[in-house]
């Protein structure tokens, strides 16, 4: 099959290897080398989709990150994307392309009756359209919008692509390789500079590839590859092509996207397809260059329309011609070369130059090759819906506002240029604020505010010598501040062509009594007529028209329309540009998928997973873990066909008859050392530490400044200056910098040192009647009465001949010990406690039996301690000290904290004794109350209670303490559930505690 | 990102820090009267200036000290750091 529009023997592509691939289920081919864009314009094709808002056929209309039109769905390596570039994506095997935003079909959408009744689509048609009723919001408006909406179809299939992130340092970094980006590259490298030099496309060169020059005697071309030649042989640079710098964040942190692995048919395993670079540079080098802007005119985005750059690169770099009847149209000189392109490729232009009739050295060698110019035209609408047929032209009076003469002439392409648009995005980003350049009508870095210099045409520098010679300085200099090293270069000579001035012209008027849409921004259908009327109805701010309009909004971020937009606004309200001023440029600079942002942080990568040195014995037994943060701790040990209600009351239950044994090695552990470390915890916790003998345990109560109870623990005096304390596995982190903070900020002269010892540590709680029989068998030569080791007493002793720490501390509320040894022998620990277990009975227990004994017996944790209760909500006043100072005390005379309906922790039984009580339940007096419901409080944990077999809840009630005895409702919408409640004490089993002393 | 240098690790990314708050912030001290004002004071007040601020960050992912930083909360330029022993200017 033959490419009608492939030139021979022209461009970058290599035609030894022949790509198919598919566009609407239609077989193609390219050439490996081309983009998607340059292979579907060698087969002819122009209509790629529909715009968003009108649905008109839209072509392609630059050739990299400027395309505002040309965005396919893209199916590749077994996956889908939306709103790929088609002007970026490069051809790969097997590739299958298909337009977006039309139904049934591009040729035929059904969607473009929008752009006949386009009257009802003015700028702020959504604000002004869909306000009210409000009821009409969800059922009508918000489904419309969303079907309206957006263009292509996110895959809802899981990613199996790899993508990383890489952090990187350097002294340079340099983004884009055009002359002025491989010049400073150079330099720097020269001086020994750590240099890293970016380039968005998969050629280095940028506008070397394309224009016509040289330099030291090489074509632009060559002379490219031989200082990248050079540039990739040093040790001190990294070259990165199809990287695109898109970020510039706070100190020179610099964010690039690297597309490793788009471009290959196949790949490794562990090629990422994807990498997101963290560079963090001491100097930036931003030569991005610049993009050239179009002239506005009437179905300015007829498919077969381009920028002229566009059209010169499909021609020398894909050797491609976007058209073979070509009309240039044009405000300067630069379109004269994609002129001179088509002729040498023996096509015959047009040019229609608004400018007067001059003389340049690009116009006189139009000239001289027999080139119809037409000075003083301009194209005024062009012809044909889905492709351009003709084009009606006028020759323009001396004021540029009518025509003197207009006539139609064939045309199957229209290039256009408007002059050049310097890329300021990542300047703007690092914080620079621009400065409009009168002499370029665009905005050009002003003042830095970071360490970022602009070079070349980014910095409005549009000629060779120029931009080559400011980039070799600031390239060896930046890099010489830094390397101390400074090697002279001499900058080398340049043949290049002079260009005249450019006309200030930017929009065809339109003659009288024609209205044909004349578009500025393309991606978001914003026209001529939208910004009129946002002006007209009181917008001033150009924020305010871009937000109004959505000029400059889509996903192109306006590189080709903001500049014409601005133009508008100023030339109606009669202002200059930089009055005007312009909108915000913000990060990414072109769009970057969500795996790159992800990078490798998915499923078991998304955080690091912590297991106790049991974990693999739970695994053998049958234990379903629950996340508690980064841990994994076994929820319940199902046996048989199990449920988690019928393991977790079994579990329970055991430990309240027999013996349990649960893993509690994630509870946070920090050890405590230093004379002042009495005073300290007698500081931090409310109640008194300074008498605690060695060889206890005490249970203390920590605050916040705030009043707000912050975590509570036992804390266990080893020796004299040494103690052992536990916090809550939620809180642990925290803790720690809590601790840390008036160690270091508030009372330096204490003299303590903490550190965290929760990873030294295994530990495993035996709890039950029966665990003081166990524990005698576990330490055979140990007297574990109840007078040698009472409650909150401590021993060290060999646990079969491993160091052991005893505590016998209680969380149950049953008789129970806590066994520590080092993490090492976790393990043996518990089989050891499992094989000696035996015949007491004794069962592992997950969090799910912990949550339910200590719930029944009114013990509060996480849910009832939720950053919102203070020591007397939860019943743990009678550990607030009256008679000593400590951290939050005199947040607890606050007049809200003592008033006398203060919320107060209850217990809660359904009625019926079985209905389970959903957490998080609303207690309110009355289930059928017009909403919004009076709360009274909250249910914050239910369990089963296995002493009384049946629901059991603990819940924190406003004035709870008077509540005892009385009958409300629980409800649940959530749930749909209201269930009749009883309110009683927290402490449902053993509210004395006498369990725990036996 | 920020990039902060810690007086103790020299410079490091934003992320190995946590924030503090404001670091002129003096805690009333331990075992003395102090009125409801003053309290009220060091718990909730604080100023929220547009430029510079002196603030606490603890190098959390690192040495785990806590450091005083000034810094523009403008434009985030980073004019000195300190060990909390130390004044800044
Ligand atoms: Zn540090």
């Amino acid at each position: 099959m033959s490419q009608p529009f492939r030139l021979n023997k022209v461009g970058l592509i290599n035609r030894n290897k022949k790509i198919s691939f598919t566009f609407n289920g239609k077989k193609l081919f390219g050439y490996e080398g081309d983009t998607i864009a340059s292979a579907l314009i060698a087969n002819g094709i122009h209509l790629v989709g529909r715009s968003f808002k009108y649905h008109r056929p839209r072509g392609f209309f630059g050739a990299g990150v400027e395309e505002p039109n040309a965005k396919l769905q893209v199916e590749f390596n077994g996956h889908s994307e939306p709103n790929v570039n088609a002007t970026e994506m490069e051809l790969v095997e097997g590739l299958s392309a298909t337009s977006q935003n039309c139904w049934p079909s591009v040729n035929f959408d059904i969607g473009a009756i929008n752009n006949f009744l386009k009257m009802f689509f003015p700028a702020g048609f959504y604000y002004k359209t869909f306000m009210w009723p409000k009821s009409f919001w969800y059922k009508i408006y918000e489904p419309f919008i969303r079907k309206a909406a957006g263009l292509g179809v996110a895959s809802i299939e899981k990613d199996k692509e790899r993508y990383e992130h890489k952090f990187e340092y350097c002294d340079l970094l340099v983004t884009g390789s055009g002359p002025s980006g491989l010049a400073s590259a150079y330099a720097a490298a020269k001086n020994g500079a750590k240099v890293i030099l970016a380039e968005d496309k998969p050629r280095f060169g940028g506008t070397l590839l394309t224009d016509d020059v040289s330099i030291d005697n090489l074509s632009g071309k060559d002379w490219a590859e031989k200082i990248i030649t050079e540039l990739k042989s040093m040790p001190n640079v990294t070259v990165k092509n199809r990287s695109q710098v898109f970020g510039y964040y706070d100190h020179n942190m610099l964010v690039m996207f690297e597309r490793v692995g788009d471009h290959l048919e196949k790949k490794s395993k562990f090629t990422p397809r994807q990498r997101l670079w963290y560079i963090r540079a001491k100097e930036t080098i931003l030569s991005t260059g610049s993009i050239e802007r179009p002239i506005v005119f009437g179905n300015n985005d007829t498919p077969g329309i381009f920028l002229s750059a566009a059209a010169k690169e499909y021609m020398k770099v894909y050797g491609v011609l976007v058209g073979k009847k070509p009309l240039i149209f044009t405000n300067n000189d630069s379109a004269y070369e994609t002129a001179l392109g088509f002729k040498k490729n023996n096509v015959e232009p047009i040019i229609l130059d608004t400018r007067e009739e001059h003389s340049s050295e690009l116009i006189d060698e139009a000239k001289s090759k027999g080139i119809d110019i037409r000075f003083s035209h301009g194209v005024i609408v062009a012809n044909g819906y889905k492709k351009v047929k003709s084009a009606k032209i006028g020759k323009l009076n001396k004021d540029k506002n009518s025509f003197e003469k207009i006539e139609t002439v064939d045309c199957d392409c229209i290039c256009v240029s408007g002059f050049w648009t310097p890329s300021v995005h990542l300047a703007s980003q690092s914080g620079n604020k621009l400065k409009y350049e009168e002499k370029i009508d665009a905005f050009i870095p002003d003042k830095k505010k970071q360490h970022e210099t602009s070079v070349g045409a980014a910095n409005g520098s549009f000629t060779l010598e120029e931009s080559l010679k400011h980039a070799f300085e600031n390239g060896s200099n930046l890099s010489a501040k830094i390397t101390e090293t400074k090697t002279e270069i001499s900058i080398p000579n340049v043949n290049e062509k002079k260009y005249g001035a450019h006309d200030k012209f930017w929009c065809m008027p339109l003659p009288k009594n024609e209205n044909p849409k004349r578009f500025v921004d393309f991606q978001n259908d914003v026209s001529v007529s939208d910004i009129e009327i946002a002006l007209r109805e009181g917008y001033r701010s150009i924020e305010h028209v871009k937000r109004y309009t959505t000029l400059g909004m889509a996903t192109d971020q306006g590189r080709t329309s903001n500049l014409n937009g601005l133009q508008l606004v100023s030339n109606i309200e009669n202002k200059i540009v930089p009055e005007v001023g312009h909108t915000t440029f913000r990060p990414p600079f072109t769009p970057i998928t969500i795996g790159t942002i992800v990078g490798r942080e998915v499923g078991m990568e998304y955080m690091p997973t912590r297991k106790t040195p049991m974990h693999e014995w739970h695994e053998k037994n049958n234990a379903v873990f629950v996340d508690a943060g980064a841990w994994k701790r076994p929820r319940y040990y199902k046996q048989g066909n199990e449920t988690l209600f019928e393991a977790s009351k079994r579990e329970a239950k055991n430990v309240r008859e027999n013996v349990g044994i649960c893993d509690v090695t994630t509870l946070g552990k920090i050890d405590i050392k230093g004379p002042d470390a009495a005073e300290f915890l007698n500081r931090v916790y409310t109640n008194a530490w300074m008498k605690l003998p060695v060889g206890k345990a005490r249970y203390g109560l920590m605050l916040r400044e705030d009043g707000i109870v912050m975590d509570d623990g036992t804390t266990t005096r080893i020796s004299e200056n040494h103690y052992h304390m536990t916090t809550t596995t939620a809180q642990a982190a925290n803790v720690l910098s809590h601790l840390e903070y008036y160690l270091q900020i508030v009372w330096p002269e204490l003299n303590v040192n903490v550190v965290s010892t929760t990873e030294q540590w295994a530990g495993a709680a035996i709890a039950g009647p029966k665990s003081r029989d166990m524990l005698s068998k576990l330490y055979p030569d140990l007297d574990v009465s109840n007078e040698a080791l009472p409650f909150m007493g401590y021993k060290e002793a060999e646990f079969f001949g491993v160091p052991s720490r005893i505590f016998r501390i209680s969380f149950s509320g049953e008789l129970a010990y806590e066994i520590n040894v080092k993490s090492d022998h976790g393990l043996f620990m518990w089989e050891k406690m499992m094989e000696v277990g035996k015949e007491f009975g004794n069962q592992p227990y997950g969090t799910e039996a912990l949550s339910t004994l200590r719930i029944e017996m009114g013990h509060v944790a996480g849910p009832e301690l939720d950053g919102r209760t203070i020591p007397s909500d939860v019943s743990l006043n009678g550990l607030v000290s009256k008679k000593k100072d400590f951290i939050g005390k005199n947040s607890l005379g606050r007049e809200a904290f003592n008033v006398e309906s203060r919320q107060k922790i209850v217990g809660l039984i359904p009625i019926d004794r079985k209905s389970s009580i959903p957490e998080g339940s609303h207690i309110v007096q009355d289930q059928n109350a017009k909403l919004p419901n009076p709360k009274l409080g909250h249910v914050s944990s239910s369990c089963w209670s296995v002493e009384n077999n049946n629901p059991f809840s603990l819940a924190i009630m406003k004035d709870g303490k008077n509540m005892i005895g009385k009958k409300f409702f629980a409800v649940s919408p959530l749930k749909n559930k209201s269930i009749e409640v009883e309110v009683i004490s927290s402490h449902y089993v053993d509210p004395e505690g006498k369990r725990v002393r036996s | 990102m920020l990039y902060i240098k810690c007086p103790y690790c020299g410079l490091r990314a934003q992320k190995e820090f946590s924030y503090g708050g404001d670091a002129t912030v003096k805690r009333p001290n331990i075992n003395e009267e102090v009125s409801s004002e003053d309290w009220d004071n060091f718990v909730y007040m604080r100023k929220s200036p547009r430029g510079k601020h002196i603030e606490l960050w603890q190098h959390i992912a690192g040495c785990r000290q806590w450091i005083k930083v000034q810094r523009d909360t403008a434009t985030h330029e980073i004019f000195q750091t300190a060990k909390v022993t130390e004044e800044i200017r």
